[in-house]
């Protein structure tokens, strides 16, 4: 008896307590709406915060109870959103997609430091220790700030010591942009590759002795780009991305290399045997990659060839195309060759 | 029962005996993601809520139930599952009458159910009084209940503290995350020695 007496007891009580609680679930049954456990199951649920709130779960509630949009998951992006609506029957316009980029590189190797600072290895911390190390007030302090607040890892410092973002994995949320001390860190259209990895706003002659790749205001990309889409602001070209412009001509025309180009192999241009000769891309070329006699098919030479499609405009026969692709495959063999042979 | 007597039970499960610096119960939370202020600080709210009821209601089923059976052997195993139903039965009745007290410490109550700090206080709130040195009374035990609950939230705020600054700190890369913490947890132990002894009789004459 005294081995059955535990088991009797611990059932009675087992049995007492599931009698209260599925009396207590039916008594205090609270109403939720199904909509918002499913659209948190579309959500990223990686609780970023971007969005404002805590959770995705508060997200979620927020949208169903109407007090966000349903583009307010800037890391799930066009996707969430479309899934999203689905869920409410609504149709949705997503935002347009933004990637975050370090307008900075210079590192170690391009820039110099007025001292050397050994404290904790944070940028806020290394800023209020005399403004930082590096002679250059607007570089990148490399000390990864950025880095702690990525909730995607999508941002790494270099071996050269500046931070780096990965386009792969980098979602557009911004958080890296709230806590960088400089605001160095800037959102562009994932569209747009071209963006100017400079902050300085210093003059260019002073420039030029601290960093390598320093901005130094020479306005050169403002002529490359007669559509007007950069602008010049306190020593800084200004990159206007809602213009239609590719920025290829202005980032190859940087005698800096301030430009960074995200693209790997930009497609070069071919001109076929529809060429007249008559030498209009000749002259739009600002490379001066195209060669050519008046009346004669011309020959492009694809080392020279930045791909920025100014002479495409110019054929009045329509004998140029890009050939070529944006990225490459890592194997170095496409896919295609792979499967025929 | 009198005013001083409460009055010392709470200064002794809250500082004296609290139960993560002195008793040395309850480290998970500690060494958790509790790295806010805010979220640490509705985490222990959570647990002086759940610690009062269990403990109450533990020394009833104790008193009434298993006392008179002599089947006190089975504290463990009974409070266990008291201490489950009733964190889930709270859970509802939260959500039902107090929605925004559920939203606050709502995500938190899961993790308290199989919390060993709430069990621990459940055992010790049948065992005896350190004030009196007789059994804990009802009152007693809500208290008791209570105030550790009080003590659970008073770690949680300083350890969330303690980590804030860690984080901007030059931590050797040997102790940094959970050695660290470990440490300094046990520097602030050392702390609260200085409470042994805290007697609230000289202000009741005594």
């Amino acid at each position: 008896m005294t081995i059955l007496f535990p088991v009797f007891l611990l059932g009675l009580l087992g049995c007492v307590f599931g009698i209260m609680l599925s009396v207590a679930s039916k008594k205090l049954y609270v109403f939720s709406d199904h909509s918002i456990q499913k659209i948190i199951d579309v959500l990223p649920q990686v609780d970023c915060g971007v969005c404002g709130y805590q959770s995705c779960a508060a997200f979620a509630k927020a949208i169903v109870e109407g007090k966000r949009d349903a583009t307010g998951c800037i890391p799930g992006g066009a996707k969430t959103a479309h899934a999203i609506g689905d869920i409410l029957g609504i149709s949705v316009t997503p935002a347009e997609p933004e990637m975050a980029v370090v307008k900075c590189k210079g590192g170690k190797k391009e820039s110099t430091l007025r001292c050397l600072y050994d404290g904790i290895p944070d940028c806020h911390a290394a800023i209020l220790a005399g403004n930082g190390p590096k002679t250059c007030v607007d570089g990148c302090l490399g000390l990864g700030s950025c880095v702690r607040a990525c909730p995607f890892d999508a941002i790494h410092i270099s071996d050269n010591e500046v931070a780096v973002v990965d386009p792969e994995a980098c979602t557009g949320c911004g958080a890296c942009v709230a806590v960088c001390p400089r605001s160095i860190i800037d959102l562009i259209p994932v569209v747009h590759k071209i963006f100017l990895a400079c902050s300085n706003h210093d003059r260019g002659a002073r420039v030029k002795k601290y960093c390598t790749v320093g901005c130094t205001a020479c306005t050169l990309c403002v002529k490359a780009t007669p559509s007007g889409a950069i602008t010049m602001a306190s020593n800084l070209p200004v990159l206007d991305y809602a213009a239609q412009e590719n920025f290829v001509v202005a980032a190859y025309s940087c005698p800096s290399d301030c430009f960074t180009d995200l693209v790997k192999f930009r497609p070069k241009v071919n001109i076929d045997a529809k060429c007249n000769g008559c030498t209009l891309c000749v002259s739009a070329c600002p490379t001066n990659a195209i060669s050519g006699e008046k009346g004669h098919r011309h020959v492009v030479n694809k080392d020279k060839c930045i791909g920025c499609g100014l002479c495409l405009d110019k054929c009045p026969v329509h004998a140029i195309a890009m050939w070529g692709g944006l990225g490459y495959t890592e194997g170095g063999k496409s896919n295609r060759l792979r499967i025929t042979a | 029962m009198n005013i001083h007597a409460l009055l010392q039970l709470v200064a002794s499960s809250m500082l004296i005996n609290n139960i993560v610096f002195t008793l040395l119960i309850g480290f998970c939370p500690l060494c958790g993601a509790y790295r806010r202020l805010s979220g640490a600080a509705w985490m222990g709210v959570a647990v002086t809520i759940v610690m009062g009821t269990t403990a109450s209601c533990c020394w009833v089923i104790n008193q009434y139930v298993l006392v008179p059976r002599s089947a006190q052997y089975l504290h463990t195993l009974v409070f266990i599952l008291v201490i489950v139903s009733l964190v889930q039965l709270l859970e509802m009745v939260l959500e039902k009458f107090f929605p925004w007290l559920y939203e606050a410490i709502g995500v938190y109550l899961p993790v308290i159910a199989t919390n060993c700090s709430v069990l621990a206080i459940c055992l010790l709130s049948v065992g005896a009084n350190p004030v009196t040195g007789r059994p804990f009374t009802f009152v007693e035990a809500l208290v008791n209940g209570i105030a550790s609950g009080a003590g659970f939230l008073l770690a949680l705020v300083l350890i969330s503290g303690v980590r804030h600054r860690l984080e901007l700190s030059n931590v050797p890369a040997a102790m940094r995350g959970l050695p660290i913490i470990f440490l300094s947890a046990g520097l602030i132990s050392l702390a609260f020695l200085g409470f042994t002894g805290l007697s609230f009789a000289p202000m009741f004459g005594g």
